[in-house]
């Protein structure tokens, strides 16, 4: 038996004790490639069933936080695209939203237009990556996470034209957005939008009848509904298990009233629901940046009186949310006056989704762990922050 | 399917018609499908231009966009050591995230500015490619660079870019950022030529007031000649 189920857990130990209760600690990650970065979990095995799992992090933490009180407005922009670095022009877009709403901000339309454009297409990115990485997780290391990326790269082509770089964006500013479109940029990125569901097709054929898929994440790692409710956690986890709640539609912000897409809902909760449901949302984003495409307006990408320098927001506090790939993203502010913030505080989605890790585990094998682990899809870079 | 719902009617049909529980049309049926796809792929990958993705780097390079971004360089109109447009204001210092930029105003012996750095440091080890300095620049004097070959042996002071390294004709942005470069140009022909014609302007004013007092002077000088006469 374990005598101290709190003491930490620095190396696999194996208790001794009589032959039926004998429980195994395996310490895994924090350098495993399932773990999705340096990520730990110390697991306690009853022979290769979980009977407890403490998640360590923090291993990647870089103050995020504290830096951004210390520096401008503007400069705490790049460091969140360093968050979640597979989806960087949302992060750019939730922390842009607070400060607008901070300082209450106007943003023209052709800018609002190119943050849903540029949001859903991160959208894409992140649900693709995570069909590869997830795939990875099981076992099938190569073919699925090979031809995600080669569909992701397009986009981040595309990405590079725009903001300058493929994945660090810095790309919105505090009413629009840093630079205009390039020259033919919508025109490519319609065409990019067009062949996305020929591939979605080619992926699911590939992905979803296999039948070694099918017996490794169903009805795995399901949770109540209510707990994972009560749990805080949002998007994909949360509407897999089929609570209808997209921020998009509970509380539009930017432009997101104007398009017609639908919420896709699970039922089972389980690890399969999960993957699913991101090759469902990959079908509406498409939809929206088709219509989103076409309406394009003309006009200012950034509020003509935006300042960039000596910015200085009235006193104050904001608490500004998206829908972001991965959940309910929020960033929280207080102003003082200053050009710094007084506090700056981000709701990050893969950490709270994190929470209910050993919720979904106890009683699976320690197969299903990494399994489980991946279908929450973490970026250590915003857990750990 | 299990994963059905009150919200998707027309993209539930789009999935595999395959039943949580099973219905296969055989065991292994799905894996078979999913070997067809990687087979395609295998050999399509050997003829068709959108499945050959690699780039074999360092013999062929992939084309880079005017819009990409590395590191900044400071631009200079004709001469590096003149016609630097820095003035050392230092704006972009403090707005620097990960403040990696050191500038030291250049002083003449009285301690007057003189309005060019001294020193202008930027250490590539830690900036982050952010481009924000460029963007608060008011004398459209730095920019961000598209060279991405900067791997060094010299871990403090080949990444340490001082004034020299630093930089860079505006002939060179001209020609990595053909349109951004060719904007700045007409800005501060413009600028140069509202400067210009201020200044003329008051050349004109200075002389104007000069030649009334030369009048006025006369006229009184005249008159003290008429008041002599009388």
């Amino acid at each position: 038996m374990i005598s101290d189920p709190t003491m930490p857990l620095s190396s696999p130990t194996l208790e001794t004790g009589s032959d039926d209760d004998q429980l195994l600690r395996v310490s895994l990650g924090p350098q495993h490639p399932s773990t999705h970065g340096v990520f730990r979990m110390n697991v306690v095995l009853d022979g290769e069933t979980v009977v407890r799992l403490k998640p360590v992090f923090g291993y990647l933490h870089r103050n995020h936080e504290k830096i951004a009180e210390g520096v401008t407005y503007l400069s705490s922009m790049p460091y969140t695209d360093r968050l979640d670095y597979i989806c960087p022009l949302t992060n750019n877009w939730a922390y842009a939203h607070a400060v607008e709403k901070l300082a209450g901000i106007e943003v023209p339309e052709r800018a609002e237009y190119m943050r849903v454009i540029t949001a859903e297409l991160t959208r894409l990115i992140n649900h693709t990556a995570f069909a590869g990485f997830f795939l990875g997780d099981m076992g099938a290391w190569g073919s699925a996470l090979m031809y995600a990326f080669r569909e992701r790269e397009k986009i981040l082509d595309l990405f590079e034209d725009l903001t300058g770089a493929r994945m660090m964006s810095n790309f919105m500013r505090f009413g629009g957005c840093r630079n205009d479109l390039p020259e033919g940029w919508a025109k490519r990125a319609s065409a990019v939008v067009d062949g996305y569901g020929p591939f979605l097709d080619e992926m699911e054929t590939f992905l979803l009848g296999n039948e070694i898929l099918l017996s490794r994440t169903q009805n795995v790692g399901q949770v109540p509904r209510e707990l994972l409710i009560n749990g805080g956690v949002t998007g994909p986890m949360l509407r897999a298990a089929g609570v209808n709640y997209d921020i998009r539609k509970a509380e539009p912000y930017g432009i997101y009233d104007r398009f017609n897409f639908r919420i896709p809902l699970g039922e089972a909760g389980d690890c399969y629901d999960r993957l699913m449901i991101r090759f469902l949302e990959m079908r509406e984003s498409l939809k929206i940046l088709r219509q989103a495409l076409d309406q394009l307006p003309e006009g200012d990408y950034v509020h003509p009186k935006a300042k960039i320098r000596n910015f200085k927001p009235p006193v104050g506090e904001a608490y500004a949310r998206i829908e972001g790939p991965k959940g309910e993203l929020g960033f929280y502010l207080i102003s003082d006056g200053t050009v710094n913030p007084f506090r700056y505080r981000i709701r990050p989605p893969s950490f709270i989704n994190l929470t209910l890790l050993e919720d979904m585990c106890l009683g699976l094998d320690l197969a299903d762990v990494v399994v489980i682990l991946g279908s929450v899809d973490i970026v250590l870079g915003e857990v750990d922050r | 399917m299990k994963l059905e719902t009150k919200s998707l009617p027309e993209n539930i049909n789009r999935l595999p018609k395959l039943e949580r529980s099973s219905r296969w049309i055989f065991p292994g049926y799905g894996l078979l499908q999913g070997l067809a796809v990687s087979g395609r792929n295998f050999v399509e990958s050997f003829y068709k231009k959108e499945r050959m993705t690699t780039v074999q780097y360092p013999e062929e390079r992939a084309p880079i966009s005017p819009n990409f971004r590395n590191f900044p360089f400071l631009c200079y109109d004709d001469n590096a050591e003149a016609g630097l447009r820095c003035t050392a204001c230092s704006i972009c210092e403090k707005e620097c995230p990960p403040q990696c930029i050191y500038i030291v105003l250049e002083r003449d012996e009285n301690g007057k500015s003189l309005k060019r750095p001294k020193v202008f440091d930027i250490d590539i080890s830690v900036c982050m490619n952010c481009g924000i300095c460029a963007e608060v620049c008011p004398f459209d004097s730095i920019y961000m660079d598209g060279e991405y070959e900067m791997s060094n042996d010299d871990r403090f002071g080949g990444l340490l870019l001082g004034l020299d390294r630093l930089s860079k004709s505006a002939e060179y942005h001209a020609q990595i950022r053909p349109k951004e470069a060719a904007d700045v140009a007409a800005k501060r022909k413009a600028a140069a030529e509202k400067k210009a014609a201020a200044a003329a302007a008051k050349i004109a004013k200075a002389k104007a007031a000069a030649e009334a007092k030369k009048q006025k002077e006369m006229e009184e000088q005249a008159n003290l000649e008429k008041g002599e006469g009388e």
